[in-house]
């Protein structure tokens, strides 16, 4: 009995591969993001922290929305204000639907200077879909760790005024917590909007 | 980050501490049970392991977390796992431990580890050597790759581990205390040769990271610097980093190898091919 195996099977055998491979393809979304794709890369949302009227907060806490986590501080001269107004605008643009399920946070990194009311005055004025939460520095640190960024001070000046460097980037969670997007500073406001409106429409498993 | 704090993981890796510890807790056995005539020096002690210490210094201390976060400091990293540790490690010449540990090997293992030898030599070939050493650096410096490596905890120690192990290999084979005159190791000329192919293009990286006007790594931009310092300065100081050590490690292994070569000129009397490859054979 020959053992070779013929050419009919071996061709049968590779049709069921790519039929296979094909079917893993429509499964998962084949979308373009417009952000940075960190799916796998990163663990899901977690953390504890307080927010600002000083409660504990947690991840679970805001379960079911698109969460769109920065960090800043409320002195920051450049790019949280344009961070946070980007996001902002994106957010107002999605139809009200989309809109309900869909949270920036704002982490204030600077808990000496940035009290809970002080984070609350700051967020306010970029909108209702926005929450700021802040911690102690061990709790920050360890939130920072888990998403592989950082924050650090510089040398105070004689009016206690100080730099604080963090991360520009915007870590996109989904509304099942998973580490989604990383939104890169220079993304505009339509390319931000698509993004996050495509988060907000997917089905909840 | 203080005082003891500057000592301790700031990414504990149970895997990696373990690594270091069995290296060694073997290097350190083998010193005391192995015959007096075959033991290294204090001086060929004292250079191992300040090799493997350096390289477990930049993995599993505050060092890490610098690495992690300024563009510098990881390529200062790179440079200790890549290029320094594997140096001083590969010219403590620890073969009599490797020898020692060779000879424990049981007869009915050996057939199992033919494969481990088979790889091994694959990877120490003259031409895949240099450019595993140099592909290495050029992938995880393609900024998409970096990027990626950068943000996943699990890459990130891909990286780290595969920059080491590759430069144990590369630099074993270029310091390969063999000499070619009786044994199958490498020719001086072709060791070489190798140190000089491997620098140009590790200099040509680094300048092109030295003169890009833009960002090329926003990595660290993305996820925040460990202080805030300038961009440019960041990527200026980790490009000269690339450039210029590596470069000057060739110029130093080849003055090595050269005195190496100088020193055995004429020891060795010229013998027959068959011969050699015999004798070869008999001291691997």
């Amino acid at each position: 009995m020959p053992t070779f195996v013929s050419g009919k099977r071996i061709a049968g055998l590779m049709a069921l591969l790519l039929a296979a491979f094909a079917l893993v393809g429509c499964d998962q979304s084949n979308r373009e993001w417009h952000g940075k794709d960190i799916s796998g890369l990163m663990p899901p949302l977690e953390f504890e922290l307080i927010d600002t009227q000083g409660e504990a907060v947690n991840a679970s806490d805001s379960e079911g929305q698109v969460r769109l986590v920065f960090f800043g501080f409320t002195h920051c001269p450049d790019i949280c204000p344009t961070t946070l107004a980007r996001l902002s605008q994106a957010v107002g643009k999605l139809p009200d639907n989309e809109r309900e399920r869909v949270t920036i946070m704002f982490v204030s990194v600077d808990p000496n200077r940035d009290t809970p009311e002080q984070i609350a005055a700051y967020t306010r004025f970029y909108g209702d879909r926005i929450a700021g939460v802040t911690g102690s520095e061990p709790q920050l640190r360890q939130l920072a760790k888990r998403y592989r960024t950082t924050f650090g001070y510089d040398e105070p000046d004689e009016n206690n005024n100080y730099n604080v460097s963090h991360s520009a980037g915007v870590y996109v969670f989904d509304t099942l917590g998973k580490a989604r997007l990383l939104l890169r500073p220079d993304l505009t406001v339509a390319q931000i909007r698509d993004d996050i409106s495509a988060l907000a429409q997917e089905r909840r498993s | 980050m203080n005082g003891v704090n500057a000592l301790l993981p700031y990414d504990f890796s149970p895997w990696t501490i373990t690594s270091y510890m069995l290296v060694m807790v073997f290097y350190g056995v083998a010193l005391l049970r192995m015959p007096a005539s075959e033991r290294p020096g204090p001086g060929r002690i004292v250079t191992f392991v300040v090799g493997v210490v350096m390289c477990y210094a930049v993995m599993q201390t505050a060092f890490d977390y610098y690495s992690q976060y300024m563009f510098f400091v990881h390529r200062g990293q790179h440079l200790v796992l890549h290029h320094v540790g594997p140096v001083l490690i590969a010219l403590s010449n620890p073969l009599p431990i490797m020898r020692f540990w060779g000879r424990k090997i049981p007869q009915g293992a050996r057939p199992w580890l033919a494969p481990v030898q088979l790889s091994y030599r694959v990877l120490q070939n003259p031409v895949v050597a240099p450019v595993l050493f140099v592909g290495l650096v050029y992938f995880w410096l393609s900024p998409g790759i970096h990027f990626d490596a950068m943000l996943s905890r699990q890459l990130y120690w891909i990286m780290n581990w595969s920059m080491l192990l590759d430069g144990l290999l590369f630099w074993w084979l270029i310091f390969d205390p063999r000499s070619p005159y009786i044994t199958n190791a490498l020719g001086y000329g072709k060791r070489m040769l190798l140190l000089a192919l491997v620098a140009v293009p590790q200099m040509l990286l680094g300048a092109w990271i030295v003169f890009s006007r833009g960002m090329v790594y926003d990595v660290y931009e993305v996820c925040g610097r460990a202080w805030p310092l300038a961009p440019e300065t960041d990527q200026l100081l980790g490009g000269l980093l690339t450039w210029i050590p590596p470069a000057m490690m060739s110029v130093l292994g080849i003055l090595i190898i050269l005195r190496r070569a100088m020193h055995e000129d004429g020891r060795y009397p010229k013998q027959p091919a068959a011969l050699i490859k015999s004798s070869g054979h008999m001291n691997t």
